[in-house]
C-alpha cells in the first residue's frame, strides 16, 4: 500500500442544524489508481461527505489529505485547485450552451479559441474512449451524452480526483458499461475514483474497495473481492437482510385496463406514443422499462386523463377514458392512482402537511361549503402509523420528510382511494434499500388485492424481480413485452434501444390485445 | 427623402433612453436577476443627472451622477435580491415606486427653492450635450445626417451595446456571466464567483439605466425640469429586452423601432389620416403588449429568457 493518499479523511464530523449529525467522525482513504465504491442508505451521509471534498460544504471537526497534505476546501474552486473534479447525480450543465462552452465555463485564463478547444476534447476522448460532439447543445443530448460532458469538464481541467455521484441511476445496462470501462481506463491511468452508487451488483463490478457508511459512521472498508453482495448489505442495514424481491402468485383477471392502438403527441408537438396497445390484467404488476423520455410519461398520463389524444382507445372495464378529464375519470368511480415521477412536483403540495395532502384527494366528497378537515386527519394518522412514516406531526410540511417517507404518503394515499388501476412512476427513484423494500411490499399488496399495477420503473433488476410481465419501450413504440421470468436483463437493454425487433410472442400478445380491446 | 431622413434621426433620439434602459436590464436578467425597477433607477438617474448639470454646469459630472444614482438604486436591489434573496418582483416593483417618488420629491423641493418656479439648464451644458460635428463626415449628404448628427448620449449608448456583446460572445468572463444566469449551480460547481459577478452586473446595469434616464430630462425634455419625466421608458424598456432576445446589439434597432413609434404622431400629416393624437402616444405600449404575447408563445430555446432569471440561489439548497 502506497503512503500517500491521493484523498485521506480523519474523523470528519458535519452538524446540520446543530442536532443532526450528518457525518461522525468518519474515516476515508482513497488511492491512486483504485476505483472505491461508496455505499451506504440515503441519509447515512455520502452525499454530505462528498459535498465536503467537493468544497459545498466545511467540515466541523476532522483532517483532510490530499496527496498527504492537510487541505481546507473552502469552495469548489479550491477542490479544483486541489485536482478534485464532482459528476453531480444531478447534472450541472447549462442547457442553451454547446458541449464545448459548458466545458469552458469557469476555466482560469482568457478565453480559449474555439478551434484549440475542439482539438483538446477530441485528444482527452481519444485517451479514455469517450465520444461527444463538442458544438452539440446540450438540451439536444441524451442523458448518456450529458454525462460525458460532466465527465469531460472534469478532466479538461486536468483533475486527477474524481467523485462520481450515483452515475448508472439514469444508464441503460449499455451506456452502463460503457461508462464502466471509461472509469476502469482512467483507473488505469493513475486516477482516484470514488462511486456513489446503490446498486450492488455495479459495486462488485467496477470497484477495488468498498467504503461502507451507516447512521453518518463509516463501518468498514472492504476489499470487493473478499466480499459479497449479501455481506455489503448487511454492514449497510447493520442487521442481516434477504435481497430477494417477492413476488407473490395471483389469479389474473382479464379485462381490466386495455389499450389499443394509442397514439399520443407529446407537449412539444412531436409524436411521443406510437400504436401502443397491450393489456394489463388484475393482479399482476406490469413493469414498463425504457430509457428516460420513451414515452412512459406520456403513457401515464394518457391513461390518467392528463394528456389527451386523438387515435386509440383506453378502455377501464368496459368504460372508454378517451375524451374524459381526470376529474371525470375519479367520478365514474374509475379509480386510477397515479404516482408521477416528481413525487413533491406533482404528486404532493410540498409545503402543506401530510392532512392537507389527504384533503387534496377527497375535499370534494363532503357536501358544503366548508371542508371537513377530520376525516382527513384521521387518514393521516392511520397512514403514519400502518405504514411506518417517519415525521414529527400530520402537520408537518412534507418536503422536510425524507423521500422514502414522501413516497409513501403519496403511494399510501393513492391505495386509500381502493383503485382498481395503479400506475406508479419510478417508485422508488432515490430511495434506500429499506424504503425500496417498503414500497415493493405495498405494490405487492395491492396486486394480491387484485389491483391492476402498472409500474414504470428504471432499475431493471428490480422489474424483473418484482413484476409479472414487461413492457418494453423505444421512441414511443413498444419494442416487446415481455415475461419477467425468463427474461434477462441483456435482452431489456438490447430492447430499450431497439436493437432487437418485438419477439414474436410479444407481437402477438400486442395484436391480441388490440382485438379484445376493439371488440368491447 | 429628407423628411424621411428626418423621421429616422428623431426616432433614434427617442429610442436612445429605451436604449441604455434595455441594456441595463440585459445585464441584469443575464445574471438572472429580473429586475423590474428599471423605471425607479432611470427616475433616480434623471434627477441626478439633471441636478448635477444644473449646479456644476458640466456634462461629464451629470453623466456621472446620473450613472451613479441608477447604481446606487441597483445595489439596494442587489442587496435584498441577492444577498437576503428577496423576491425579484417585490424588490423590483418597490424599487420603481421608491425611485419615483424620491425623484419627484427632490424635484419639488429644489422646484420650490428656485426663482421663477421653473428650472432649466444653463448655457453651458446644454452646448456640450449638442449635436456632435465631425468636420467632413457631418457634412456627407445623407449619411452625415444619418450616422454623424447625434448628441453624445446616443454614441455612449451604441459603444455600451457593442462591448457587452462583445463581453457576452468573445470573452471567458461573459461566457461565466451568462452560465450564472442560465444555470447558478453549473457556474458554481465550475467555480464562478456568482456572488461577485450579479452585484458587478446588477450595479453597472442600474447606472446604464441611469444615464437614459437622465437621457429623458436633459434632451427629451430640452433640459427643464418636470415631474415624472422617464414616463413608463422604464417599463418598455423591460419588455425590449424580451423582444431583443436578451441580446445587446438588438436592443440597439429594437429601441429605435420604438422610438420611431414615440414621434410618429409629429411626422404623420393629420390632414390625410385624422387618428387621436392619444392613439400614438399609447402605440408604444399597445405594441410592448402584442410583442409580449407573441413573443412568449414563440418556444426557441436560443432566444428565451435566461433560464434561472427570477430565481435566486443558495449553494446548500437541496
Amino acid at each position: 500500500m502506497s503512503e500517500k493518499y491521493a484523498i485521506e479523511c480523519r474523523g470528519i464530523s458535519k452538524r446540520f442544524g446543530g442536532k443532526v449529525l450528518a457525518n461522525d467522525k468518519v474515516d476515508l482513504q482513497l488511492q491512486y489508481g483504485e476505483i472505491l465504491s461508496l455505499l451506504g442508505e440515503n441519509g447515512s451521509g455520502k452525499t454530505t461527505l462528498m459535498n465536503m471534498l467537493s468544497g459545498i460544504y466545511r467540515p466541523d471537526e476532522g483532517e483532510i489529505f490530499v496527496g498527504g497534505k492537510e487541505v481546507f476546501i473552502n469552495s469548489p474552486v479550491d477542490a479544483m485547485d486541489l485536482g478534485i473534479g464532482m459528476i453531480h447525480q444531478h447534472f450541472k450543465l447549462v442547457d442553451v450552451f454547446s458541449a464545448m462552452d459548458n466545458i469552458a465555463i469557469g476555466t482560469p485564463g482568457k478565453r480559449v479559441a474555439p478551434a484549440k478547444l475542439r482539438t483538446k476534447i477530441k485528444e482527452i476522448c481519444e485517451r479514455f474512449g469517450l465520444e461527444v460532439d463538442p458544438d452539440k447543445k446540450v438540451y439536444d443530448m441524451s442523458v448518456s451524452e450529458k454525462q460525458t460532458v460532466e465527465i469531460l469538464k472534469v478532466l479538461y481541467r486536468g483533475s486527477d480526483i474524481l467523485i462520481l455521484d450515483e452515475p448508472t441511476a439514469v444508464l441503460t445496462p449499455q451506456e452502463t458499461r460503457k461508462l464502466f470501462a471509461i472509469l476502469k481506463k482512467m483507473r488505469d491511468d493513475g486516477k482516484a475514483i470514488i462511486i456513489i452508487t446503490h446498486k450492488l451488483n455495479e459495486v462488485m463490478e467496477i470497484s477495488d474497495r468498498v467504503t461502507v457508511l451507516r447512521k453518518g459512521k463509516s463501518v468498514a472498508t472492504v476489499e470487493t473481492a473478499s466480499t459479497d453482495e449479501l455481506k455489503l448489505t448487511e454492514l449497510m442495514v447493520g442487521h442481516s437482510v434477504d435481497l430477494s424481491i417477492r413476488r407473490p402468485e395471483t389469479e389474473k383477471k382479464e379485462g381490466v385496463l386495455k389499450i389499443s392502438g394509442l397514439c399520443v403527441d407529446g407537449s412539444d408537438g412531436t409524436r411521443a406514443l406510437t400504436d401502443v396497445s397491450f393489456e394489463v390484467r388484475g393482479g399482476e404488476i406490469l413493469g414498463v422499462a425504457g430509457v428516460a423520455g420513451s414515452g412512459q410519461k406520456e403513457l401515464c398520463e394518457a391513461i390518467t386523463g392528463l394528456m389527451p389524444f386523438d387515435t386509440g382507445s383506453i378502455v377501464l372495464e368496459g368504460t372508454e377514458l378517451k375524451g374524459k378529464s381526470p376529474f371525470e375519470i375519479l367520478n365514474l368511480g374509475v379509480s386510477i392512482s397515479f404516482v408521477p415521477e416528481d413525487r413533491l412536483g406533482m404528486g404532493l403540495v410540498s409545503s402543506m402537511g401530510i392532512t392537507d395532502n389527504m384533503l387534496l384527494r377527497t375535499y370534494y366528497k363532503t357536501p358544503g361549503y366548508f371542508i371537513d378537515r377530520k376525516p382527513a386527519k384521521e387518514m393521516a394518522d392511520k397512514l403514519i402509523d400502518k405504514l411506518k412514516i417517519l415525521t414529527p406531526g400530520t402537520e408537518t410540511p412534507v418536503r422536510l420528510l425524507s423521500g422514502g417517507n414522501v413516497q409513501k404518503v403519496l403511494l399510501g394515499r393513492e391505495i386509500e382511494a381502493a383503485p382498481k388501476v395503479l400506475i406508479t412512476a419510478y417508485a422508488v427513484r432515490g430511495l434506500d434499500i429499506n424504503s425500496s423494500y417498503a414500497i415493493y411490499d405495498l405494490l405487492n399488496e395491492q396486486k394480491e388485492k387484485g389491483v391492476a399495477v402498472l409500474n414504470v420503473g428504471e432499475d431493471l433488476d428490480v422489474l424483473l424481480g418484482l413484476c409479472d410481465r414487461i413492457l418494453v419501450l423505444c421512441h414511443g413504440k413498444i419494442t416487446g413485452i415481455v415475461d419477467a421470468k425468463t427474461t434477462t436483463k441483456e435482452q431489456l437493454g438490447l430492447m430499450m434501444t431497439g436493437a432487437v425487433k418485438p419477439a414474436e410472442d410479444a407481437a402477438n400478445n400486442a395484436a391480441k390485445a388490440g382485438e379484445e380491446a376493439a371488440h368491447v | 427623402m429628407s423628411f424621411l431622413i428626418k423621421f429616422i434621426v428623431a426616432a433614434v433620439v427617442a429610442g436612445t433612453p429605451l436604449l441604455f434602459g434595455t441594456i441595463g436590464e440585459i445585464m441584469n436578467e443575464r445574471v438572472g436577476h429580473l429586475n423590474l425597477g428599471v423605471e425607479g433607477m432611470m427616475s433616480l438617474g434623471a434627477i441626478a443627472g439633471f441636478m448635477a448639470a444644473y449646479r456644476s454646469d458640466n456634462f461629464a459630472v451629470a453623466i456621472a451622477a446620473a450613472f451613479l444614482a441608477g447604481a446606487a438604486g441597483a445595489l439596494i436591489y442587489a442587496i435584498v435580491t441577492v444577498t437576503f434573496m428577496a423576491n425579484h418582483t417585490v424588490a423590483g416593483l418597490t424599487l420603481t415606486i421608491f425611485g419615483i417618488g424620491l425623484t419627484n420629491v427632490i424635484g419639488f423641493y429644489y422646484l420650490g427653492m428656485s426663482e421663477n418656479g421653473t428650472m432649466k439648464l444653463p448655457e453651458h451644458v446644454t452646448s456640450q450635450m449638442r449635436s456632435i460635428s465631425v468636420p467632413g463626415l457631418s457634412d456627407l449628404p445623407v449619411v452625415g445626417e444619418l450616422l454623424f448628427s447625434y448628441n453624445p448620449f446616443i454614441y455612449i449608448g451604441i459603444v455600451i451595446a457593442i462591448l457587452l456583446a462583445i463581453f457576452y460572445n468573445r470573452t471567458q468572463a461573459g461566457l461565466n456571466v451568462r452560465a450564472i444566469g442560465e444555470n447558478p449551480a453549473a457556474a458554481d460547481a465550475a467555480g464562478v464567483h456568482i456572488l461577485a459577478w450579479k452585484y458587478v452586473n446588477i450595479i453597472i446595469g442600474g447606472g446604464i439605466c441611469g444615464i437614459g434616464g437622465a437621457f429623458t430630462i436633459m434632451i427629451t425634455n430640452g433640459g427643464v425640469w418636470i415631474s415624472d419625466c422617464v414616463g413608463g421608458l422604464g417599463w418598455i424598456a423591460v419588455a425590449l429586452v424580451i423582444f431583443a432576445a436578451w441580446k445587446p446589439v438588438n436592443a440597439i434597432w429594437g429601441s429605435f423601432v420604438f422610438g420611431a413609434m414615440r414621434i410618429l404622431k409629429y411626422y404623420v400629416n393629420k390632414e390625410v389620416i385624422h387618428i387621436p393624437d392619444a392613439f400614438y402616444d399609447m402605440l408604444p405600449f399597445l405594441v410592448t403588449a402584442i410583442i409580449l404575447v407573441i413573443v412568449s408563445a414563440r418556444q426557441v430555446r436560443d432566444k428565451a429568457q435566461p433560464a434561472a432569471c427570477g430565481t435566486n440561489y443558495f449553494r446548500e439548497d437541496r
